[in-house]
């Protein structure tokens, strides 16, 4: 029909020596348009891959845009959001053709079925899910590795190898791609007779209609590049009409397209949407290469391993050369491939070690790095934020994790925390909190490590603002307005001061007052109150303003207090074990907070309590006594703790008060002796059959101590039945000359020297 | 199907035949049928080799048995070694066939496995460079006659494969003498003026045990010497099976024990227990054990069974019974009175008694221990 000649390429994606081999045919070929497999949306800025800002390895990413109308309030959940990657390397075909057709002039565009109806959500398509995202097929489909099934077929473990043994291999030959297509045609032939599947039809038919387009538009020479599996239905003679017939009617969504940096450990692709390459930094070495690869690899393998201050010497690296290739030798292999080379490296440069092999492996088979896209790209403006928040904040994304250590006095790293905290607000965990070494509250530890698909949650999250900051104010907002319960509140506020967003705190604020007020359950407030103090003091440290927390803070305290007594009447055993907790976690945070008012209104509150000793239970009676005793409200503990363990109370109530009392620590019954008698009477005094009771709660109260606690408070305990008159050891024992200097060294640490 | 190769009588009375001689007729057939470029000094290509270790069916239907069962990787990687012309040392816990894949490697290399210095604490350098003949040295003087070659010496100077055993129990400065031989190949020896340059196809095997590292620690400069592969132990239990029953029909057809058929069930109940105790947990991964102090290694339970198969011949029946291997299975199982018989109790308590089919097993194992 018309005159123009139609050329198809049969690749491995992502195979290093087809995208040598292509280099070379599109040269020889001339093409002037060249079409290659991918989502044809993103013609419009394949250009961009020109552009010396674009660093590979990057991916095309096609997503549905959230609209206005989508609105931070009907944010779809996660099951409900369409991306897909075309993920490209330096050593893809594509990636070659691309940049091949850009620096040629030739037409350089995209010919798969588009994206739009490839993301259509899965039930209104007739297909199944995983034919819309291309990067999640099942990886050991025949179509999607062909090539590596022909390798299998001859007996190879590794495609590449199978590819550089038939073809790198035999320089004068002709090009591989026309046999390439024969043995695809075979393959397809006897593989599959397409199942129930109507994407790939679909795909096909697209790419044939593409190409005749491209035809009609008056290109001469057309170069299409594609996976080899699809060869054959290309040159096929397929009418057009037919190929409407398939393509009409085809469900379509709304989407956009960019690029986006991406990493080599997501094409190693061990989830998600990886490529299933398995050693991308072997073949991108193996392509970047310009001879020699074995020796190159070696010696930089022996390069990594010095770094680690392994003692790896050239003749080293040598001998592993050798045995290299002797072993390719021995497998009948023309050139020594990652096995060959990796067994050297074990054999030779690790002696037999394990750990230096899997390091190896980690740094160099995957080899990760993470690629760049020019500042030109489409992107959303929140992103745009980011890279300028990056950049003046001096933090690098990095595919590879690395610890930061951030000194909030600082202001710059003040600044980095924050950004870091509003990113996890956005659901971008691109920093991870580590436990801090240092214990001062001025320090935090992250782990930051980018990986590609925070950029498909930062253009989710783009719905929210357009600035990291608004964006992180609408969405602390939204979860402020939607949290079902206090403590949650509690939470989203503490993450607003780590933030900074003091714009959403007064919104946080109010909902939380209002939470609050109307929230009946003191359990709820108690439980809300130490993370609110924690973020009062913690704000001092970052010198954020905290006045309406502390309005907030004021307010709960008071509840508490007030709705104390109700709240603790009549709780079976789990309800007060759970209730200890509360009680114990608000005693902290007011010690914490340091205000005196709160702390005496506690205390009263606390003392109300044990005034009235029935309604509660043993254990919180018992805890409270041993609170207040600590705090030095109480003088008549003795009295209280006979009158609690005296005959009149029942054995099991006496030993959950005992419980609650020695919860925390044993050393008081080690220094007060009076008390340490009245345990020991008590349990003496038991009955037979109440002590079988009471037992599984003492065992339980005296295991929870450390052994050297439990063996002081033996040695007590012994020593008084031994002495059973005056209990200390008598003043005559001591040489005061000896205890002299020990005891002037404790008075010096304790600070009475002075007086 | 195949035919086993025949080769010469084996020398009559030998305990225990050299692997040159007890497969001379598979090593004769290969090199008939091995077409491929043989390194200088080889008697055989190393493809042959690597086939003579591994086994495999020659185009006349010679079957060559399997020497080493486990992952061709490491043997390629062994033989590659030695073919280029590099000393290759053998790393591995006590019974995971360290010695037997050097002295099959040296007899399929040189024709000849008799090459071989053993790694004492008592190990003198004499045995590793050259000696005297005192008594020659005090008649004649210093003379050619008067020297007394070592198994590596005569290795240099036929061009064939020197083994060494146990590497590591030798002194360090012991050790030390191979480090000329091995990057200069020539042994000089100043008494005469004269040196002993090495002919090709001269190389080392060495075993070292992993366990004993830290006894004497290779200096880096020896190490960097040496390709090292690690052997491990056998990766599930069919492999186990299938190496104990090997080595059990050949080591009991050499002893000429009566006939006994080593029933398989037998040995993969050892095997088992091997490996469970090994492990420190049951096969199907649901109890914990405590190990014992022993390595419990495939060469172990290879003893074990044929023990139990002398047993059986001698004063069983004739078949191989659980009470024939129970004896041998705890005297290698607790090699720590203490410690050790406690760990099999356990063992036979939790986990061997609640096994309906290894009810007989029980039995026996109660009445020794």
């Amino acid at each position: 029909m018309t005159a123009g000649r139609v050329e198809v390429f049969g690749i491995r994606h992502h195979g290093p020596g087809s995208a040598r081999a292509l280099h070379g045919a599109l040269e020889e070929f001339g093409p002037d348009a060249i079409l290659i497999e991918g989502p044809p949306e993103a013609d419009g800025i394949v250009e961009l891959a020109g552009d010396p800002g674009m660093v590979p390895p990057v991916a095309l990413l096609a997503y549905s845009p959230a609209g206005p109308s989508g609105g931070p309030a009907g944010k779809a959940g996660k099951e409900d959001r369409k991306a897909a990657f075309w993920p490209f390397a330096e050593f893809s075909p594509e990636w070659q053709a691309i940049r091949y057709g850009l620096a040629a002039g030739a037409a350089v565009r995209f010919c798969d079925l588009p994206a739009a109806n490839q993301l259509v959500p899965p039930e209104e398509s007739d297909g199944d899910a995983d034919g819309a995202e291309p990067g999640e097929r099942p990886p050991d489909d025949v179509r999607l590795d062909p090539l590596g099934t022909l390798a299998k077929a001859a007996g190879y473990d590794d495609p590449e190898r199978w590819w550089d043994d038939v073809v790198e291999h035999r320089h004068e030959g002709p090009s591989p791609f026309p046999a390439i297509a024969e043995a695809m045609a075979e393959l397809r032939e006897t593989v599959a007779p397409s199942p129930a599947d109507p994407r790939e039809e679909q795909r096909e038919a697209h790419m044939r209609r593409t190409v005749r387009r491209a035809l009609k538009e008056g290109f001469e020479r057309v170069a299409v590049v594609c996976g080899a599996w699809h060869v054959p239905a290309l040159t096929a003679k397929v009418p057009a009409t037919h190929d409407d017939r398939t393509l009409r009617g085809l469900p379509k969504t709304k989407i956009a397209m960019t690029w986006v940096p991406w990493t080599h450990g997501r094409l190693a692709g061990r989830s998600g949407y990886g490529a299933g390459v398995r050693s991308p930094g072997w073949y991108h070495h193996l392509f970047a290469a310009p001879d020699r690869p074995v020796e190159r690899w070696l010696t930089g393998a022996a390069r990594l391993l010095r770094e680690e201050d392994l003692h790896v010497s050239s003749a080293h690296v040598i001998e592993a050369v050798r045995l290299a290739e002797t072993l390719a030798a021995l497998r009948g292999r023309p050139l020594a491939g990652l096995d060959e080379v990796t067994e050297a490296t074990r054999a030779v440069l690790c002696e037999g070690a394990k750990a230096p092999v899997e390091l190896i492996r980690e740094r160099m088979v995957v080899g990760e790095r993470l690629g760049a896209v020019p500042d030109r790209t489409p992107m959303v403006p929140l992103q745009r934020d980011l890279q300028a928040e990056q950049r003046r904040l001096r933090l690098k994304p990095s595919a590879l994790g690395k610890e930061q250590d951030l000194d909030l006095r600082k202001p710059t790293d003040l600044e980095r925390s924050r950004l870091l905290h509003r990113l996890r607000l956005l659901e971008v965990d691109w920093g991870v909190p580590a436990e801090s070494r240092s214990k001062g509250t001025f320090r935090e530890t992250w782990t930051l490590a980018w990986r590609p698909e925070f950029d498909v949650e930062l253009i989710e999250a783009s719905a929210w603002g357009t600035t990291v900051r608004d964006a992180t104010t609408a969405r602390a907002e939204a979860m402020a307005a939607g949290a079902a319960a206090l403590p949650e509140l509690t939470s989203v506020a503490e993450r607003c001061l780590l933030a900074d967003l003091g714009d959403a705190l007064p919104t946080v604020m109010r909902a939380l007052a209002d939470r609050a007020a109307l929230d009946t359950d003191v359990a709820h407030l108690m439980a809300a109150l130490p993370a609110l103090v924690r973020a009062l003091r913690y704000g001092d440290v970052r010198g954020t303003p905290t006045g309406p927390l502390r309005t907030v803070v004021d307010g709960l305290v008071v509840r508490v207090c007030v709705g104390l007594p109700p709240a603790v009447s009549g709780l079976d055993d789990d309800a007060a074990r759970d209730f200890l907790g509360h009680v114990d976690a608000v005693h902290g945070a007011l010690a914490l907070l340091a205000d005196d008012g709160h702390l005496e209104r506690w205390r009263s509150a606390l003392e109300n309590l044990i005034a009235r000793p029935d309604a509660l239970h043993g254990l919180l009676e018992g805890r409270i006594t041993r609170l207040l005793l600590d705090a030095g409200r109480l003088h008549d503990v003795p009295a209280r703790m006979a009158r609690a363990v005296s005959v009149g109370a029942a054995p099991a109530r006496a030993a959950a008060w005992v419980e609650g009392f020695l919860s925390g620590g044993g050393l008081v019954l080690v220094h007060d002796e009076e008390l340490l008698r009245l345990v020991d009477g008590w349990i003496a005094a038991l009955p037979a059959d109440a002590f079988t009771d009471v037992l599984p709660l003492l065992r339980r109260t005296f295991g929870a101590y450390a052994a050297a606690e439990r063996r002081a408070i033996g040695e007590q305990v012994r020593r008084a039945e031994a002495a059973s008159g005056p209990s200390r050891p008598s003043a005559g024992d001591l040489d005061e000359k000896r205890a002299a200097p020990a005891v002037a060294t404790a008075l010096r640490v304790l600070g009475w020297e002075a007086r | 199907m195949t035919e086993p190769a025949t080769g010469d009588p084996l020398p009559a009375g030998v305990l225990r035949p050299h692997a040159e001689q007890e497969y001379a007729g598979e090593l004769a057939r290969l090199a008939e049928h091995d077409d491929r470029p043989r390194p200088p000094g080889w008697r055989l290509s190393p493809w042959a080799v690597t086939t003579y270790l591994l086994g495999g069916e020659l185009p006349d239907g010679t079957a060559i048995a399997p020497k080493y069962v486990g992952r061709r990787r490491l043997m390629e990687v062994a033989v590659a070694t030695l073919a280029t012309d590099r000393a290759l040392l053998l790393l591995g816990v006590p019974g995971t066939a360290k010695t037997w894949v050097s002295e099959h490697l040296a007899a399929a290399i040189s024709g000849d496995s008799t090459l071989l210095v053993q790694g004492t604490a008592g190990t003198a350098e004499e045995a590793i460079r050259y000696g005297w003949n005192y008594a020659r040295l005090l008649a004649e003087g210093p003379s050619e006659k008067a020297l007394v070659e070592s198994p590596l010496m005569r290795a240099m100077r036929l061009g064939a494969v020197a083994r060494i055993e146990e590497l590591t129990r030798m002194p360090s400065d012991v050790q030390d003498t191979l480090i000329t031989v091995l990057s200069e190949k020539t042994l000089p020896v100043p008494e005469l003026n004269t040196e002993v340059q090495a002919r090709k196809g001269f190389t080392v095997i060495a075993t070292a045990n992993d366990r004993d590292r830290g006894v004497n620690e290779l200096s880096s400069a020896l190490r960097r010497r040496f390709n090292t592969v690690v052997l491990p132990l056998p990766d599930t239990v069919e492999d186990e099976v299938d190496i104990v029953a090997r080595r059990v029909d050949r080591i009991g057809a050499s002893l000429e024990l009566p006939q006994a058929p080593a029933g398989l069930e037998e040995i993969r109940r050892v095997v088992t227990v091997f490996r469970e105790l090994r492990s420190g947990l049951t096969a199907d991964g649901r109890t914990k054990l405590k190990s014992p102090s022993g390595t419990l290694s495939t060469a172990e339970a290879i003893s074990v069974i044929t023990s139990g198969l002398a047993l059986a011949a001698h004063f069983g029946d004739g078949v191989l019974r659980a009470a024939d291997v129970a004896g041998g299975l705890v005297g290698a199982v607790v090699q720590d009175p203490v410690s050790d018989r406690v760990v099999w109790q356990e063992y036979l308590e939790a986990v061997v008694r609640d096994r309906p089919e290894w009810r007989d097993f029980y039995r026996a194992c109660r009445e020794v221990s």
